[in-house]
């Protein structure tokens, strides 16, 4: 019995130790400090963990970047005309395509330098390192979003509009009251949501959807009255994708501030002021008006909704 | 029991010694089991938890999953959501329960003059338990609408939970199936033989010994089910994980998801208990002269 005993004992060490060992292993493979979010630091700046950048530490073309030598943007896919073309956010095509290689050239990269890298709206914000540089993705700003995430100056200021088929009764719609007990709907996430729920305040409760494809789907089916999308949008929407629709009109700003798509950078990123500093830039010396001239200009004014 | 009137027997029975060593050895080492489990099991936790709170992101992490505030503001709307989630799973749960029965009883039926209703059935369950349910959702919900039928609804509510009864009907048949053929052939034979029909013995035989030995995987596919309902918000309307998602891409922040999820969580584990009781019932029945 005795050397029985001794045996249990030991292999008792032995089963206690086993989940220590693991956490033990696990601890020695612990995350690394995501205070830099580089791999490859390519810049002389690269050893200062300092993450606010002075206005002169934006040495062209050779920025902190993701991956050096090359700058890497972010974008959903698909990526929705106008803004992108044929969801190909690499040829240059499309506002916001124009707009990335423009704050590219900013910063000193030409096109050849510029990576593209499909980044869902969601993971836009995750917690951790960043695998891009910036995102462009429609993502308009605000005081919450903030907290978790750093924003260039806004790009283009924007307005939300209704989109409704020629037939339906909210068609005639001249005021925010006329929508009140239509079925709306938009993509979740976005403003435009935050429009139906806040300014319009409708009645029946807003159907929010995944992708702005199935908000148009569903319109298309008559499954909601109308749908709130940005006017630019909303321009495309009713002159390539649903011919028997019309832009019933677009709201007020709210709050009188105009709202904002903003480019967005990791929490702390150390290319914030350099990406800053490029679109102040673009806009002042007329390169965003003119690209929206170019890329949206069939988005003229609709009828404002009192 | 008879009262006996005799005085108790002389030779009381008394433990040797050594067998009051061997109980006492034994109570040692039950406790010494507990204490080492204990001891393993806290330092396994604390090493655990040192590693989570000392991680350089863990203060962003808790900022972005674990917010207070974010908690508070998403709870009403998630709730609100989550009446859609329980009326569907009520809903289609009891739908797809009796449905999945019939297309496995079906699928089981003897005689040739059955073929085209069986190979029906087997051509159903292939289809739709192959067929990734979003795609289902999605040909559904938006398809259904596209056709203009009259009289047909265009409610994503109503069409979303058609098409999750679609494919859980197909995966709850295949359950049911499993269980009918497990009971084995001598039942049957033995039922047949006190001149019971063949419905008769399906319905007093063969269905209640299936039924009683496919409970947990069972439960598995409503669990499932009710996770899904989530689904239903592809066509626009909001469920609890849609609510969340709604406060979350709105402030960025990931907390609404974490109450939704632990929500979820907590509704399954009452349903668990519930299953686990009546399967117990039924088996304390099944052995009324006590388990050998």
């Amino acid at each position: 019995m005795r050397p029985v005993i001794r045996l249990a004992r030991k292999r008792a060490a032995l089963a206690a130790a086993a989940p220590l060992a693991l956490v033990l292993a696990l601890a020695g493979c612990s995350p690394q400090d995501d205070s830099t979010s580089s791999d490859s630091p390519s810049s002389p700046a690269a050893g200062s963990s300092a993450s606010a950048t002075t206005a002169e530490a934006c040495p062209s073309g050779a920025l902190p970047t993701h991956s050096g030598g090359t700058l890497t943007i972010g974008t959903d896919n698909p990526a929705y005309d106008p803004w992108f073309s044929d969801n190909k956010p690499s040829n240059g095509k499309g506002y916001e395509s124009a707009v990335a290689y423009a704050v590219a050239k900013q910063l000193g990269y030409a096109a050849g330098q510029v990576t593209w890298k499909t980044v869902p709206f969601n993971s836009a914000f995750a917690p951790g390192a960043k695998d891009f540089d910036f995102d462009i993705n429609q993502v308009s700003i605000n005081a919450d979003r903030k907290k978790t995430v750093d924003f260039s100056p806004g790009y283009y200021d924007v307005r939300q509009a209704v989109v409704a088929r020629k037939g339906s009764r909210i068609a005639g719609a001249h005021s925010i009251a006329d929508l009140k007990n239509a079925k709306l709907g938009a993509q979740i996430g976005t403003t435009s949501l935050d429009t139906i729920t806040d300014v319009v305040k409708p009645s029946k409760q807003p159907a929010a959807f995944q992708r702005n494809d199935l908000a148009v789907a569903a319109l298309k089916n008559g499954q909601v009255d109308g749908i709130v999308v940005d006017l630019p949008t909303a321009f495309y929407i009713t002159g390539a994708e649903v011919q028997d629709a019309k832009v019933v009109g677009q709201f007020a700003a709210a709050g009188g501030a105009p709202e904002q798509f903003g480019l967005v950078l990791d929490k702390g990123s150390r290319l914030t002021a350099c990406v800053s500093k490029a679109v102040t830039a673009l806009r002042t010396d007329g390169t965003l008006a003119a690209l929206e001239k170019q890329w949206l200009s069939d988005a003229v004014n609709a009828p404002l909704l009192s | 029991m008879t009262v006996r009137d005799d005085p108790a027997p002389p030779d009381l029975y008394r433990p040797s010694a050594r067998r009051i060593e061997r109980e006492r050895y034994r109570r040692a080492r039950t406790r010494r089991a507990g204490l080492v489990a204990a001891g393993s099991t806290l330092a396994t936790a604390a090493v655990l938890v040192a590693l989570v709170v000392n991680s350089p992101g863990w203060s962003r992490t808790r900022e972005t999953f674990f917010n207070w505030h974010y908690a508070k503001k998403s709870l009403p709307d998630v709730l609100h959501g989550l009446w859609l989630n329980v009326q569907l799973m009520v809903v289609c749960g009891a739908v797809v329960l009796v449905a999945g029965l019939l297309v496995a009883v079906v699928r089981t039926l003897r005689g040739p003059v059955f073929f085209p209703l069986r190979a029906l059935a087997t051509a159903y369950v292939d289809f739709f338990r192959g067929l990734p349910l979003i795609i289902c959702l999605l040909a559904v919900v938006f398809g259904v609408p596209a056709l203009r039928l009259s009289g047909v609804t265009n409610d994503p509510v109503l069409l979303g939970g058609f098409a999750l009864c679609l494919t859980y009907t197909a995966y709850v048949a295949e359950v049911f199936r499993a269980g009918i053929e497990t009971v084995h052939p001598s039942q049957r034979a033995a039922a047949r033989s006190l001149g019971l029909s063949s419905a008769q013995t399906m319905r007093y035989v063969v269905l209640p010994q299936a039924v009683r030995r496919v409970v947990p995987p069972l439960l598995n596919d409503l669990v499932s089910l009710q996770k899904d309902t989530g689904l239903v918000s592809i066509g626009g309307a909001v469920d609890a994980v849609a609510a969340a998602q709604i406060v979350a891409s709105r402030s960025f922040n990931y907390t609404p998801y974490v109450v939704a999820g632990v929500i979820f969580v907590a509704l399954t584990i009452p349903m668990t208990r519930l299953t686990d009781w009546v399967t117990a019932r039924m088996n304390r029945r099944q052995s009324q002269g006590g388990v050998v």
